[in-house]
């Protein structure tokens, strides 16, 4: 009885504790991006070759990468090197935090490196300049050619932590490299990092080289290349080299594209004009038709679950864009604005679409909803498609074709990138014109 | 023929009798309600309403003056009041009233409302053969003004003693945290993601601890976005420090709870 009593007691307490305390709402913050300090790695003097500039220097570079890559994000504010008042080993070992608060930092991330044995080791930490801590403290051992990367997965795995979503630095992009004339034009597959470093040319550009993408399991791509006039659809291993052919498919076929899982190819054939899509198994190499209709059926896109499929087609007149189910059942349109619809692509996180716009002559970006609502219209230009997701879903990657030369009359094709909030439109430096741009997995998973 | 004539009759009559019966009923309007209108009760306290808002503040004094009004006439008939000017007043009684003027003339002495209700009685004093009546009435009127004021401070005391910040001091503290908080902007948009932590407070605004409340929300596994969450809105919090609090009532601020949710700033 007494404890009954004992604990009623207790619940009006802790009742009217809770009752008395204030509550205060915050709906609202700033967007401005996070002032974070990268100071640059301290390079063991112990490091072989200690005394050659490309090594001393690799510290400095690592960090120069790192704050490259968050200052393309558009959420982080990489501060001076200037400002810095701690040496780069000190600051490792214990940041004097009041001197980083000083400049305003509110990260601070710190690091060494060690070259021996012909191997890199890198270590480092990320630090919370306001509360005082170390939020994440990691170590790689690889070999000194890959100092790149390694910049990119200490990007990563800070972006991460920062901002709870996948990074995606430590990708590459694969697009299609053009040069010449607009009539004899010579197209080869290229392959960059994403931060436009380490181009690399897949083929010669004997023939014709469309629509690469990437799977999204693995470093393979498919692409579409043409051999005697007769379109073709190859697999083409990154790591390796190796490429084969997955099929000589009659009449028109166009952008394969990988299933989610990486083990079906799902692309369009044109016969006798009528375009539909069709799937095939990558090991039983078993072709399904999934869409039988009279009017054109094309770029097929699959949702990252595997369950749905979107593509776009002109059964209602006009080319706009329609879902259905991977089996080809439950056909609905999802598009109704004025303009046509084209290129559809399902973003890795399911959310969203995104998709080219043609209206009044001009050429736009967008992105909607999965059932077709809330359309967004992310950049406008007088030509421009092919938009493809960066593995975390928060950019698209496209390509742009921009007049060019005297008066005008050439033209110029580029990659670009833009955030889906429609902010951080970046052009990427590429060594020719490229086109028709597909994002990679990450590298280091 | 009588029979026939008898039924018509029953049958017409029975007809002048539904119509007597239901017409009225028919022709009666449906009755008009008003439309609805949603009224959202907010605290304002003194120092909310008079430095801030000095159109709520017309308003306020106005209605509190209709209110005497209101109180005064329905006091009872002064009858006998206005017996009082043809009556010799006992020397005690003239004291009385000598000392009520004084009372009255006294602005240091006098608190705001009475000072108001006075503002009102010089309309009233105009009549100049009232005066003993207006004495007496004012007589009433302080006590209903005494009662008034009572209550008004009442109020006040509760207010003091409220579990709310005013709408100012809330304002203020919600102004400051929403410059120091930089939402990852990477968060999804369709979660619930929402941050409560519990702060306790020194005077001068400082925290002296911090509490988050679903803490053990942040180290399960898929909730990475809850955990950026949570270190951002501390982040806040510690690059706000000292917090705007009100200069008074420490025992009330002391422990205070900060809701974060980006949800609005997300969906944009």
């Amino acid at each position: 009885m007494k404890k009954i009593i004992f604990k009623i007691f207790l619940f009006f307490i802790c009742f009217t504790n809770a009752y008395s305390l204030i509550e205060v709402d915050i709906t609202r913050g700033n967007l401005n991006p996070l002032p974070i300090a990268v100071s640059p790695l301290h390079v063991e003097p112990k490091s072989q070759n200690y005394n050659d500039v490309k090594v001393k220097e690799i510290g400095e570079e690592i960090s120069k990468i790192i704050e490259n890559n968050f200052r393309s994000t558009g959420l982080f504010n990489p501060l001076k090197k200037d400002a810095f008042v701690q040496k780069p080993d000190i600051a490792h070992l214990k940041p004097r935090f009041e001197d980083w608060r000083l400049i305003k930092a509110q990260a601070l991330v710190t690091g060494k490196l060690l070259i021996k044995d012909e191997k890199l080791k890198v270590e480092f930490r990320l630090w919370d300049i306001t509360a005082s801590k170390e939020i994440i403290a990691l170590a790689f051992t690889t070999t000194p050619n890959n100092w790149r990367r390694v910049a990119h997965i200490i990007s990563d795995k800070i972006y991460e932590r920062l901002t709870g979503e996948q990074g995606y630095f430590d990708t590459r992009i694969i697009y299609v490299s053009e040069a010449g004339p607009k009539n004899r034009r010579i197209k080869k597959l290229a392959i960059i990092d994403q931060d436009g470093a380490n181009t690399k040319y897949l083929t010669l550009g004997n023939e014709l080289v469309l629509t690469p993408r990437f799977n999204p399991t693995n470093q393979l791509v498919t692409y579409l290349s043409y051999f005697r006039n007769q379109p073709r659809v190859y697999l083409l291993d990154i790591e390796t080299g190796i490429q084969e052919v997955v099929g000589n498919f009659p009449g028109m076929t166009f952008a394969p594209r990988f299933s989610p899982d990486g083990k079906k190819i799902i692309m369009s054939f044109a016969e006798d004009g009528n375009s539909d899509i069709y799937t095939m198994d990558l090991e039983t190499r078993l072709v399904e038709r999934i869409t039988e209709h009279s009017s054109i059926d094309t770029s097929p896109s699959y949702s990252p679950n595997g369950k749905y499929i979107v593509f776009n087609s002109d059964r209602s007149g006009l080319q706009q864009i329609y879902v259905m189910k991977s089996d080809g059942t439950g056909v609905k349109r999802i598009t109704f604005g004025s303009g046509l619809y084209g290129t559809p692509v399902w973003s890795p996180r399911g959310d969203l679409i995104a998709f080219t716009k043609v209206r009044n002559g001009k050429f736009y970006i967008g992105v909607m909803r999965a059932d077709g609502t809330g359309e967004r219209l992310l950049t406008e230009n007088f030509y421009q498609e092919a938009p493809s997701w960066s593995p975390n879903g928060r950019l698209l990657i496209f390509y742009r074709e921009t007049k060019s030369g005297e008066g005008g009359k050439g033209f110029s094709a580029s990659l670009w990138s833009i955030d889906i909030t429609g902010y951080n439109e970046r052009k990427l430096t590429t060594e020719t014109d490229a086109s028709d741009p597909s994002w990679s997995s990450l590298l280091s998973k | 023929m009588t029979r026939s004539l008898i039924y018509s009759l029953f049958l017409h009559s029975l007809i002048v009798l539904l119509t007597i019966l239901s017409l009225p009923f028919m022709t009666r309007h449906p009755i008009d309600l008003p439309p609805i209108v949603s009224v959202e009760f907010i605290q304002i306290t003194d120092k909310t309403s008079i430095p801030y808002a000095p159109k709520a503040r017309k308003i306020i004094e106005k209605v509190k003056e209709e209110e005497k009004r209101v109180v005064s006439e329905q006091a009872p008939p002064s009858a006998k009041a206005k017996e009082k000017p043809d009556r010799i007043p006992m020397p005690k009684e003239q004291k009385e009233k000598k000392e009520l003027v004084k009372k009255k003339q006294n602005p240091k002495e006098i608190k705001p409302e009475v000072r108001q209700s006075s503002e009102f009685e010089k309309k009233e004093m105009l009549d100049t053969n009232e005066i003993a009546a207006l004495i007496d009435k004012a007589k009433k009127q302080e006590a209903v003004t005494e009662k008034t004021s009572s209550k008004i401070t009442q109020s006040s005391v509760k207010n003091s003693f409220s579990n709310k910040l005013t709408l100012s001091e809330e304002d203020a503290l919600r102004a400051q945290i929403f410059g120091c908080w930089s939402i990852p902007l990477g968060l999804p948009y369709d979660e619930n993601l929402l941050v409560r932590i519990k702060l306790e407070l020194k005077q001068d605004g400082t925290i002296l601890r911090s509490e988050i409340l679903d803490h053990e929300r942040m180290n399960k596994p898929g909730q990475k976005f809850y955990k950026v969450l949570a270190e951002s809105a501390l982040r806040a919090i510690r690059l706000c420090q000292p917090l705007r609090v009100p200069p008074t009532g420490y025992e009330k601020w002391r422990n205070i709870q900060l809701n974060f949710d980006p949800t609005e700033m997300l969906q944009g």
